[in-house]
């Protein structure tokens, strides 16, 4: 029956009467209904207001108590869910993961019950109930009068004038002056927020001799380690010794110094590993693998993701991240992908002992390619 | 069912109190009868305010327990698989909110939910404004102020997702620093004040939490409350209707019946977050891991929101990276990452002032367009809605190439090319069928709705009849606008041969070209009446009526 009568009332003159507006007649309106419609009691016009017949309203109290009680019944619910498993106990606890779901489920499901309960009783008091309501009301014209624009102007300019803020130019002047350098004071205090970079992206902990551990162990590598390793490719970190560094190697290092160490047949070197390793320098790419075990940093150059993948046939080294690809036969250059530059190498060697060890530093800057890396 | 009867004596008390002081009777009233257009389309925005609530209060729950600390300890709580395994505080007082405090699983999953959920019901809300043209004078402001809401929700689930610091998340922080670090002259500053030092440091977790739990809310709470009352104060715009005009808005009072019905929406949206977050698994960090810089996993997927700029930095290539004196300028990094996110909100942020700009139409609207009768804005919109799901997909192309066996590199080939390719089909197909819209519309209004009963004519001839479309109907489709532009009223002359000097330099002539594009096509419903086209004959008569 509401369907029916949407907007029947607003065709009729419905849109000329002023409703929630603090014009006159908007307060006149609380009053008309006495009169014609002097059966209707409701806050709002009788042609505005389509009430639900008496027996929609006694169906819709029932449902909407229905779903009310079923509402409280999910919120009892969710409270005894909540002791049903302590949090650590002999028996069922959330501690253990099966267990904290059921209790995720349990609670959430009863809360969703209790939730969608008092949603819908709502819902269908307010369409089985409460009667249905198409009031108009009048948008406010935004721009004001002319003459009180101008009066807000002259207002405005005649104190400005008076304050003596346009008259008196040093005094203005002199005022923005002195919020300058207050202006300026919270960024100097941010100052101290973190260090200038310098050098500290430009270096790692490799040094001449240092030998690697596998990523995650305290295990040395040997060269042999990568004949008989499955994927061709060992993941590694610079073997700081224990003493110095009782807690391991620190994030920061780990995130600049993680290597692949990647063992190919030398026949598959490309032409790139006999390009020098930087500008200049006398050192070609193949000069430092071994025994066609190269190292290349593991970050990305892109964004600074690991490029963890690599595939043995293609030798190449795929970052799941964005796909950069790089060509680990020849020198990591970029073959596919948003990448600037190739992965740095570490140039390597054995020691007395035969364990792998670098024999310096990478030859350019780790990690996500910035502004100043190829910079000294 | 009383007649009309005084408050109780209590709320008159009440009331009473608050009046002495404030002075609110009149205006109380006013905004209790304010009105509430009913379409289902102004509920997105309700839904993205509730969702909104509920993170607020999820989250100071959260906060209880979450240590925003990187001070490495050695787990020892009641997840038994990362017993004995280092990890950052903030890491391991997230597990602790999942295995030992109760609920706490819970009320994580619901702020995770709730955030996504946040976040898609405005997106949709923003493109029902932009597609019905709700943006207009006088709501320019207000439809800023929701681009700024969803720029920084972005940024604010970022950084919420990137606190519990486990293996995705910190990998999130990752490519953020690689982004900041990209920027010419002052990356590698930009990324040590803000990491304090190199990445991931140990101060980034706490950073991020202030940013996450005081400073952006503070200034999301207070724009989602200007939005508000800037809505408060202009009244919604109303879809064109028997009886709604640009003068008056229609629809149901704030009380009783408006808050009733919100009040019921609101639950039935966190209830739908709840049995989310019951029975759908989000963001499972006890099965990630804790962060390391060294690890990743393949298949990692951003939260939704993120997904186009995942997708952009996988699309870009490299190939437009160039050196000046040594210093790389990274345009595969800055245009993915922070190109398109300025793309972005400026195109969505400067919009209702271009569309103003093409027209030249001052006037104020309260009606909303119909999206068929704006072609070329619907056009646009749907060709955006391309380009960024294009570049969504894109950020799934691991996942598409491994689901569908394609190459990876193939996949991103497709998207490339798809990029620019998908919006133009977009752009055409979407108007084209915005103007066979209009020219079912002008048919309808012509001659009525086919009814499905098929006459024969004494001559023999079939027809099928048509009946009369409602007064409702009527009034909507008689409500279609015109599209002009004032740029194409300033003929190049004036009645004295004199040249309008505005069209005729560059920027004139580059709106005139503008305003035709955007305003030719449309099927002109000039001098048609409603039920007045030849019901019997309409078939042959067709074609003039067709004029554009």
């Amino acid at each position: 029956m509401t369907e029916n009568n949407n907007n029947d009332n607003t065709g009729d003159g419905a849109n000329q009467r002023v409703v929630g507006t603090p014009t006159d007649t908007a307060d006149v309106v609380t009053e008309v209904p006495a009169g014609a419609e002097s059966e209707h009691n409701g806050p709002y016009l009788a042609s505005e207001t389509h009430p639900r017949g008496e027996e929609q309203q006694r169906r819709g109290e029932k449902i909407a108590s229905l779903w009310f009680i079923l509402a409280f019944l999910g919120g009892i619910g969710f409270i005894v869910s909540y002791f049903l498993f302590p949090p650590t106990a002999e028996g069922p606890a959330i501690a253990d993961p099966q267990i904290s779901q059921y209790s995720n489920m349990l609670l959430g499901g009863t809360l969703t019950v209790a939730l969608f309960g008092i949603g819908a009783g709502m819902t269908v008091w307010a369409r089985n109930i409460m009667p249905h309501y198409e009031v108009a009301s009048p948008y406010d014209e935004m721009p004001s009068k002319e003459e009180e624009k101008s009066s807000f102007s002259d207002f405005f300019m005649k104190s400005a004038d008076e304050s003596g803020i346009t008259k008196r130019p040093l005094m203005r002047r002199t005022l923005i002056a002195a919020m300058l350098p207050l202006g300026i004071a919270p960024i100097v205090l941010l100052r101290d927020t973190g260090p200038v970079p310098g050098d500290l992206m430009k270096h790692t902990r490799w040094a001449d001799g240092m030998r690697m551990y596998v990523e995650g162990t305290h295990r040395y590598i040997r060269a042999e380690d990568l004949e008989n390793d499955p994927y061709g490719m060992i993941s590694a970190l610079p073997a700081l010794n224990d003493e110095e560094y009782p807690h391991g190697i620190s994030l920061n290092d780990q995130a600049k110094s993680v290597i692949l160490l990647i063992k190919m047949p030398e026949d598959d070197w490309k032409d790139g590993m006999d390009s020098p390793v930087r500008e200049g320098s006398d050192e070609t790419h193949l000069n430092w693998t071994h025994q066609g075990i190269v190292a290349y940093s593991k970050i990305c150059t892109h964004v600074g993701c690991p490029a963890a993948l690599y595939e043995r046939t293609t030798h190449r080294i795929l970052c799941p991240c964005h796909q950069s690809t790089f060509d680990a036969a020849d020198a990591a250059k970029v073959v596919f992908g948003p990448a600037h530059r190739a992965l740095p190498q570490l140039p390597i060697g054995v020691d007395d002992e035969g364990y792998l060890v670098a024999r310096g530093d990478f030859n350019e800057p780790t990690g996500p390619t910035f502004w100043e890396y190829a910079k000294d | 069912m009383s007649k009309t009867t005084q408050a109780p004596k209590a709320l008159r008390g009440v009331g009473n109190f608050i009046d002495d002081r404030f002075h609110l009777a009149k205006t109380g009233e006013k905004n209790l009868r304010k009105v509430f257009p009913n379409h289902w389309s102004f509920m997105l925005g309700e839904i993205a305010l509730y969702s909104f609530i509920i993170l607020l209060v999820t989250g100071v729950f959260l906060t209880l327990w979450f240590k925003p600390s990187m001070v490495e300890v050695v787990y020892d709580g009641s997840y038994e698989r990362l017993q004995g395994v280092p990890m950052s505080e903030a890491f391991a007082s997230t597990l602790y909110i999942d295995f030992d405090v109760r609920g706490g699983f819970l009320v994580r999953q619901i702020h995770h939910w709730a955030a996504l959920i946040f976040l898609a019901s405005l997106v949709v809300h923003m493109l029902r404004n932009f597609f019905t043209g709700a943006f207009r004078k006088p709501r320019e402001l207000n439809w800023i102020i929701g681009v700024l809401i969803f720029a920084l929700a972005i940024v604010e689930g970022l950084f919420g997702y990137s606190l519990p610091d486990d293996l995705p998340s910190g990998m999130g922080v990752r490519i953020l620093q690689g982004v900041m670090l990209s920027i010419p002259l002052v990356g590698s500053y930009i990324s040590m004040f803000l990491f304090g030092g190199e990445f991931p440091g140990e101060d980034i977790i706490t950073r991020l939490y202030m940013l996450h739990v005081l400073l952006i809310p503070a200034i999301l709470l207070a724009l989602i409350v200007a939005h508000v009352f800037i809505v408060w104060i202009q009244k919604h715009t109303q879809y064109p209707g028997q009886g709604r005009s640009e003068k008056a808005v229609v629809g149901t009072p704030m009380f009783p019946g408006f808050a009733v019905k919100a009040g019921g929406f609101f639950f039935f949206t966190f209830a739908v977050i709840a049995g989310l977050s019951a029975f759908v698994q989000i963001n499972p960090i006890h099965l990630f891991g804790p962060f390391t810089p060294t690890s990743i996993t393949s298949g990692l997927q951003p939260d939704w929101y993120m997904g186009f700029l995942e997708g952009s930095l996988r699309l870009f290539p490299n190939t437009l990276d160039f050196q000046i004196f040594g210093y790389p300028i990274l345009t595969s990094v800055l245009v993915p990452g922070l190109g398109a996110m300025g793309l972005l909100f400026g195109a969505l942020g400067a919009w209702p002032f271009i569309e103003q700009w093409i027209t030249g139409d001052k006037a104020a609207k309260n009606m909303a367009d119909r999206p068929r009768n704006a072609p070329v804005r619907t056009a646009l919109g749907v060709a955006g809605i391309t380009v960024y799901g294009v570049l969504w997909l894109a950020g799934s192309n691991d996942v598409l190439s491994e689901t569908f066996s394609i190459s990876l590199y193939l996949t991103t080939y497709i998207f490339r090319v798809l990029v620019f390719v998908g919006p133009v089909v977009a752009f055409i197909v979407t108007k084209r069928i915005c103007l066979g819209l209009q020219r079912r519309d002008r048919e309808t209004l012509e001659h009525g709705y086919e009814s499905g009963t098929v006459q024969q004519l004494p001559s023999g001839e079939f027809i099928e009849v048509h009946k009369e479309s409602s007064e409702d109907t009527v009034a909507v489709l008689e409500s279609k606008p015109v599209i002009t532009s004032t740029a194409l009223e300033e003929d190049a002359t004036d009645e004295k041969g004199v040249e309008n000097p505005a069209a005729r330099k560059p920027m004139g002539k580059f709106r005139r070209a503008l305003a035709h594009w955007y305003t030719k096509d449309n099927v002109s419903f000039d001098g048609v009446q409603a039920h007045t086209g030849h019901h019997l004959h309409h078939s042959a008569d067709h074609g003039d009526d067709k004029a554009h």
